[in-house]
């Protein structure tokens, strides 16, 4: 499916269908088996608990929304920024690399203790394990774009004398471009999940009552249709910081010159 | 482009051209005609021997691709080696301006991006772009070749009148004998092997030339000459 054709309503209607049809089954299925409440409940369930708890949840997406959208802006400063470096010399890259992969392998609830240790829990702690989850794919498909220069277009800069600073602002960065926004589209994806984890691990304060922190507590207390809830404001919330990037994205590079597809 | 630096890819090359000349370049596939063109464009170093041009002669080269910047408009991709030579903005704009016409684009097509425009046009650009830095030298590495024949034919008229109009000496690489010998004022017959002879072979058709050329006998018997050379790798001299 194309980027541009995601966001046209003909496009909707089939996944839509699809969930109406879900949501019947469903509904169905635990009147005919009449499970307890906690243990499945049913849409009508869930509906009266986002209606219940509506504020609730809506300012534990918003404060989330904004520990993923600031950790989501430090990687792509910080990714870009990593990548211009690594692009500059092939020993720093060498050297450096590796640790950068760190970044993508290492599990928080290793590190998690650390970060409490050192800047102790809430809305920071939180930002910085978004950054950690959310900022290989930027080093990565920025650096890409930054050295995946054809030869003849080298060539060309050197023919008319270019410095390393020419070479960079005009061509390395502006060919960086639609990597990085492939990169930006999979890191805010993955800056979403980072929050929550985030707020699970390391943001459970009483000023910080994120959608971790929600899931967290109902589940505890057997409070399934609200976990439920819970669980699909995060997937709303993550679609729609994805689509906002995707829109974004492919609206800067419809300006670029090159399209999304590529 | 990578080059082995062991074994030598030109040997005993002795390749004179004379300011305002207009030369082409053919010889078999792997036989080093982008070396020799990046030789003269000072993008390689030779191993052994010199490569001169008159004091601060400016090159330029034309590339097989047309190499635009698809983040740029027209007029922003011709107007790049001036940016990176540093020419002051007045100059550029009416540099600019100049090369645009002498490539026929009008003012709509010069704000267009280069995913808008055909083939043609797209290497017109490229070729736009060189000429923008008034080169003493325009070296061209077969930049019509993935094009088809009746756009190269043309684009081969065109470049004959701007070459005319500029007086810019030209040296033209190919492997297409019958676009060599319809643009240059001497053929070169590069050997298949290094170390083998050059073969020089003048054209002696007057300018300014047109399409009628190629369809007369001498124009024929002339490229039948540079193909039966090409095809003995050089070894034997035409005239």
């Amino acid at each position: 499916m194309s980027v541009r054709s995601w966001f046209r309503p003909t496009e909707w209607w089939p996944p839509l269908l699809l969930l109406l049809v879900v949501l019947t089954g469903w509904q169905a299925t635990t009147w005919w088996f009449d499970w307890p409440v906690f243990l499945v409940p049913s849409p009508t369930d869930v509906a009266a608990a986002v209606a219940e708890d509506g504020d609730r949840l809506l300012a534990a997406t918003a404060r989330t929304g904004v520990a993923a959208i600031a950790g989501f802006a430090a990687s792509l400063i910080g990714g870009v920024l990593i990548a211009v470096i690594f692009s500059q010399s092939r020993l720093v890259r060498a050297s450096c690399y590796p640790y950068a992969i760190f970044l993508q392998t290492v599990p928080i609830i290793a590190i998690a203790p650390l970060i409490i240790t050192w800047f102790g829990t809430g809305f920071p702690s939180v930002v910085l394990v978004t950054l950690i989850i959310s900022l290989f794919p930027i080093i990565a498909s920025t650096t890409s774009g930054l050295l995946n220069i054809d030869e003849d277009l080298l060539e060309l800069f050197r023919l008319y004398r270019a410095d390393r600073w020419q070479l960079l602002w005009k061509l390395r960065l502006p060919h960086a471009v639609p990597y990085l926004v492939t990169g930006a589209r999979t890191s805010s994806g993955m800056a979403v999940i980072g929050a929550i984890v985030g707020e699970f691990f390391v943001g459970h304060t009483t000023t910080h009552y994120g959608l971790g922190y929600l899931v967290l507590s109902t589940s505890q207390h057997l409070k399934t249709a609200h976990l439920f809830a819970a669980v699909i404001a995060s997937a709303l919330l993550g679609i729609a910081l994805f689509g906002a990037v995707t829109w974004i994205g492919s609206t800067l590079l419809a300006r670029w010159g090159t399209s999304g597809e590529e | 482009m990578a080059f082995d630096t062991r074994h030598p890819v030109l040997e005993g090359v002795d390749l004179e051209i004379a300011g305002g000349d207009f030369v082409a370049l053919v010889g078999p596939s792997g036989c080093g005609k982008s070396t020799a063109l990046r030789l003269m464009a000072g993008l390689l170093e030779p191993t052994a021997g010199t490569v001169g041009g008159s004091e601060d002669s400016r090159v330029a080269l034309v590339f097989q691709e047309p190499n635009l910047l698809p983040w740029r408009t027209v007029a922003e991709n011709i107007r790049l080696p001036l940016e990176l030579l540093g020419v002051e903005a007045r100059e550029t704009q009416q540099r600019v301006g100049e090369s645009l016409e002498l490539i026929g684009f009008g003012q709509a097509d010069a704000v267009k991006r280069p995913r808008e425009l055909s083939g043609g046009m797209r290497m017109r650009v490229s070729l736009a772009r060189a000429l923008v830095t008034r080169p003493d030298v325009l070296l061209l590495d077969e930049p019509f070749a993935a094009l088809d024949d009746l756009l190269r034919e043309q684009l081969n008229e065109e470049l004959l009148e701007i070459h005319s109009a500029r007086g810019t000496t030209a040296v033209f690489v190919t492997h297409n004998v019958s676009e060599a010998v319809f643009l240059a004022d001497r053929v070169v017959v590069m050997p298949a092997t290094t170390g083998g002879e050059f073969v020089h072979i003048p054209v002696d058709f007057s300018r300014p030339r047109n399409a009628a050329l190629r369809a007369t006998a001498d124009f024929a018997r002339l490229a039948g000459d540079v193909s039966r050379c090409l095809r003995d790798g050089g070894r034997e001299m035409v005239r």
